[in-house]
């Protein structure tokens, strides 16, 4: 798989380390009321989609940034790559 | 029909016309008492265990293929019960323990072969794990023996004993351990299983559950709408998608991980190698080709094929542990789709639906599982309770914080 970079180009996918599903990015507040219940569904359940799926790739042997790559499970095609800082700050996740 | 040595002299002197086929192929009735989804390994030796020790006979299993064409015609083929947790050591070694009667159970010949298996060692601390695994085992009934190199050496000469990174120093074998015929064990299952009188469906795949007031009444499929007391579901890498349709978010990821043969030679391998640390095992099967894979390609596919970095890794460490593999061709390679659990363990258990049950999260090692996960899974549907030696494989380890992470990974599928 070749994951176009936003910022490099077009890389072979055995440069990254993958993560998983992108809502990783969504993690709950440790100070809300059902945290634990929030935590138990963040750290374990997963959608785990046949076809499109939004997942976290990490550029491990290249400029070690974090991509969001939006990569259809079923045919492995990938239609979007996105740094998953602007992903983060579009959902106001850091300022 | 019942299968024997006679049977085959029979036969051969008039013409082999006396042979049936090994299942009926019937079509689905409107209500049965247990309808289990998935015609792998794991769901036909439920409907197997259901009959035969539980004395259920309207039962039917339901597969939107052909059977065995899963993961439990695409696996290596490799049993074993070198665990060393609590809660999956006494399961696998009651699995072994089935392995070694099967082929009498049901009445099929199933080439189980306890060729043994080594798993090396390279380091100090890898011995101190390995012994300590082989002491679990032992407690647990299973068999382990710790090798030194040079009893490595005798068994098996032409491996790179001298290789810079991980030099040979030793190993864990398990005697009993070692493959058996993958597409066999569906098939004996599925003849057994409809001796008894269940009905095996093939070419129907479930499209939805008819859920009412918490209850499940049965499956929409291909072939209409199948009634059932309850429903039990052995979909392996399909388990997210199948309980998605149920309104349910599992603990598991769907992965691919493939596997390689080559062209046939000569005996040369008498048992199953693992090469952890080069992310390599390999044994050789009765045709002689040689029998290998590595790691998983390490992201979320519904594929049943890979990608080459992966095939290029195994291949690597191939060469690693025993350089003469390059000289042989390599033939075929596929993949199969495994239900990657957060904790690298199983869950055989009731869902929060009535008279819906699950069987999955068995990542890359299922197949060694097939007869014990079989016997707990018609358990838990005869009975509405957990099997004895799998009542650590519930949904709720995970919100309680009761982990089977032999590996130690965390959350993470991919690493297990
Ligand atoms: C390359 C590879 C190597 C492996 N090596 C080993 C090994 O050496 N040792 C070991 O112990 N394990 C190994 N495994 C793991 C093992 O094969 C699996 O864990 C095990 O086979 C899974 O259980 P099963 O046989 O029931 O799965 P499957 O055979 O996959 O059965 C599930 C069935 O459900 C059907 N299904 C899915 N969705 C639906 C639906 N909606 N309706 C109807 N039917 C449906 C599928 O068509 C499939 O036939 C390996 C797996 C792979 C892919």
């Amino acid at each position: 798989m070749i994951i176009n970079h936003p910022l490099l180009g077009s890389r072979d996918s055995s440069e990254f380390v993958y993560l998983g599903d992108a809502s990783l990015i969504d993690r709950p507040d440790w100070q809300a009321e059902h945290a634990a219940e929030a935590f138990y569904d963040y750290a374990y359940l997963r959608d785990n989609p046949a076809g499109e799926h939004r997942e976290l790739w990490f550029h491990e042997g290249g400029d070690r940034s974090w991509l969001v790559v939006t990569r259809n499970t079923v045919t492995h095609e990938i239609s979007k790559v996105e740094l998953a800082r602007d992903v983060a700050r579009a959902q106001g996740r850091s300022k | 029909m019942r299968y024997s040595g006679f049977k085959v002299i029979k036969e051969a002197l008039t013409g082999h016309k006396g042979w049936k086929p090994v299942w009926r192929d019937p079509e689905p009735k409107p209500h049965y008492d247990i309808v289990i989804i998935g015609g792998g390994g794991h769901g036909l030796a439920t409907a197997h265990y259901l009959a035969k020790i539980y004395g259920h006979r309207n039962i039917a299993v339901i597969e939107k293929g052909w059977i065995g064409g899963g993961n439990v015609g695409r696996n290596t083929t490799i049993v074993r019960s070198n665990y060393l947790l609590d809660g999956n050591e006494p399961f696998y070694e009651f699995s072994l323990k089935l392995w070694e009667g099967l082929e009498q159970d049901v009445n099929y010949n199933a080439m189980v072969s306890q060729r043994g298996i080594i798993n090396l060692i390279h380091s100090d601390a890898q011995r101190d794990a390995f012994t300590r695994r082989g002491n679990a085992m032992i407690l647990n009934g299973a068999d382990a023996e710790l090798l030194d190199a040079e009893q490595v050496r005798k068994e098996y000469p032409f491996l790179n004993f001298n290789d810079a990174r991980f030099p040979i120093k030793g190993g864990l074998a398990q005697r009993r351990g070692g493959t058996v015929r993958h597409d066999a064990v569906a098939w004996g299952y599925a003849r057994s299983a409809d001796g008894f009188g269940a009905d095996i469906i093939q070419n129907c795949e479930v499209t939805g559950f008819r859920i009412e007031d918490g209850k499940c009444l049965g499956v929409e499929t291909s072939k209409g709408f199948i009634g059932a007391g309850k429903v039990g579901c052995a979909v392996a890498g399909n388990s997210g998608r199948l309980m998605g349709m149920a309104g349910m978010r599992l603990p598991i990821e769907s992965h691919v991980l493939q596997a390689f043969v080559s062209e046939g030679l000569k005996p040369v391998l008498p048992g199953v190698i693992t090469f952890g640390a080069g992310h390599f095992y390999v044994s050789q099967s009765d045709k002689g080709g040689l029998v290998f894979g590595g790691d998983l390609d390490g992201y979320n596919s519904y594929a049943q094929r890979g990608n080459l970095p992966v095939v290029e890794d195994v291949c690597e460490g191939g060469m690693a542990l025993m350089p003469m593999i390059g000289r042989a061709r390599l033939l075929r390679m596929w993949g199969g789709i495994m239900d990657m659990s957060m904790d690298g363990s199983p869950i055989i258990d009731r869902t929060d639906i009535d008279g819906l049950y699950f069987n999955g999260g068995w990542c890359y090692g299922g197949f060694k599982a097939t007869p014990a996960s079989g016997h707990c899974f018609a358990h838990l549907l005869a009975r509405d309770e957990p099997h004895p030696t799998a009542t650590a494989y519930r949904f709720d380890r995970f919100r309680t914080g009761r982990m089977i992470d032999e590996k130690g990974m965390g959350n993470q599928p991919n690493l297990h």
